[in-house]
């Protein structure tokens, strides 16, 4: 077995702490005890609990960064690194920052813990949320009975949905008992059949004013109501757990209430426009059927027996019309022919031909003479002209 | 027709919307349009007297058990 000597072993000790992450920068909270402030400005002190004690010493430089006043028995968060004084053989904290403990620092933190938690176990998983019931018939109210924020409640619901019912259930809203006030409260709603939504809200204030709506057990409360929850507390700014957890979040009670209930003026608009749009229907749906009947009346008038025997009469009318006209036609074209035909036959006719100088030349026995053969020396011959006759010889 | 009466407001404006939608939707006989009309009417009516007549009514959960 190895042996060291003081310094071998101290500075293997004090390699060991500086190796170790927890230690490099850790929150230590603590009761204050016998702190001294040295002529060069350090501080040397001791933070406590019922178990043990650490030794604690802050360089000037941080010291003077320290905003709240530090005395023996404050109960305070120290942060900074551990490690070994080899010198005393001490190990102890060379802190960077003080804070009071359940100052804005912690709470920040303890918040910020929570929220990754619970995020962290999906309890802000958007698939979550409940929808918010469009037309609420009674919201259950979870605040202070004394608090600016009921009233504020109350005043958005008359104005908006006078309809719905509203059920205040009371509770603390700030300090220690808060928390579990806030819990009872939704407990008392959820165990009623007839709400269908609820409002978790306060009125602004600091973030230990609002605390109690970072409690666990509340957020768990809020998660697990079985009817839908709108939150709305503090200011805009303001977010709190309950906020993540809430099924909606509204940045005001007023806010809350508005987003609880639809607007009355909207749905009067709204009613005003369906009866119009609802008169505006009948009005054509009778425009249509008396048109429906005006076509059937003309379709009738169309078809009506009066109707029909005119036509008829008309058709007969048009039918001898065009008759006349087709005989009249036909004994123009006939007499067209006829007379082209008179005339062609005149212009066969003997007469015409011998008006036009040609002449008919018979024999005495009053056969027609055509060729010279026909006739011989001396034979006398008749010749017909077209209005007289003359004899002759034949010469040659 | 008094059934009305008693429907809570979103059940008369459902009904009242739908009712629109079935006339919207055409074909119907002249008698089924006036008779959905007036019901329509009636409808809206009763809508319009929830919303311009309601008291805002407020109740209080105190102790563990129902409403006082």
């Amino acid at each position: 077995m190895q042996t060291f000597s003081v310094g071998e072993i101290t500075s293997y000790i004090h390699e060991l702490f500086d190796a170790d992450d927890v230690l490099a920068d850790v929150w230590v909270r603590g009761e204050v005890s016998n702190l001294t402030v040295a002529r060069s400005g350090h501080w040397y002190f001791t933070i406590k609990d019922a178990d043990a004690q650490l030794r604690c010493v802050m360089f000037r430089g941080a010291a003077r960064s320290v905003r709240i006043d530090v005395g023996a028995g404050d109960e305070i968060l120290a942060r900074g690194r551990v490690s070994v004084y080899e010198a005393r053989g001490e190990y102890q904290l060379y802190a960077r920052s003080i804070e009071a403990v359940g100052g804005i620092g912690d709470l920040h933190r303890q918040f910020e813990a929570l929220k990754a938690k619970l995020d962290a176990e999906g309890l802000f998983d958007p698939a979550r949320k409940q929808p918010i019931p469009a037309f609420p018939v009674r919201i259950g109210v979870a605040t202070s009975s004394t608090a600016a924020a009921w009233h504020d409640i109350q005043n958005v619901l008359r104005r908006r949905f006078p309809l719905a019912e509203v059920v205040l259930s009371p509770t603390l809203v700030q300090g220690m008992e808060a928390p579990a006030q806030i819990v009872m409260a939704l407990e008392r709603l959820n165990r009623r059949a007839d709400i269908d939504t609820i409002i978790i809200a306060r009125g602004g204030g600091s973030l230990e004013d609002l605390w109690g709506f970072n409690d666990e057990r509340v957020a768990r409360a809020v998660a697990s109501s079985r009817i839908p929850v709108i939150s709305g507390i503090g200011h805009e700014i303001d977010f709190t757990i309950v906020d993540f957890v809430a099924d909606l979040r509204a940045p005001t009670p007023s806010a809350a209430a508005e987003l609880a209930t639809p607007n009355r003026d909207d749905l009067l608009l709204d009613l005003d426009r369906l009866r119009a749009r609802l008169a505006g229907l009948l009005g054509n749906s009778l425009a249509e059927h008396s048109r429906d009947l005006g076509q059937a009346q003309s379709a009738l008038r169309f078809f009506s027996p009066r109707k029909m025997i005119a036509a008829a009469q008309r058709d007969v009318a048009d039918g001898r019309l065009r008759l006349s006209r087709a005989a009249a036609l036909k004994l123009e074209r006939l007499g067209d022919r006829l007379a082209s035909e008179t005339n062609a036959l005149e212009a066969a006719s003997p007469e015409h031909i011998l008006a036009r100088g040609y002449a008919l030349v018979t024999d005495e026995s009053g056969a027609l003479i055509r060729e010279a053969a026909q006739v011989s020396r001396d034979q006398r011959l008749n010749v017909q002209l077209s209005r007289d006759r003359i004899r002759v010889r034949v010469d040659d | 027709m008094d059934d009305i009466k008693n429907l809570s407001y979103e059940a008369a404006y459902d009904e009242l919307a739908a009712l629109v939608a079935r006339m919207e939707s055409g074909e119907l006989s002249l008698e089924k349009s006036v008779a959905l009309y007036e019901r329509g009417q009636k409808l809206s009516a009763h809508c319009q007297a929830l919303l311009e007549e309601a008291q805002l009514k407020i109740a209080r959960v105190d102790e563990a058990g129902p409403a006082d």
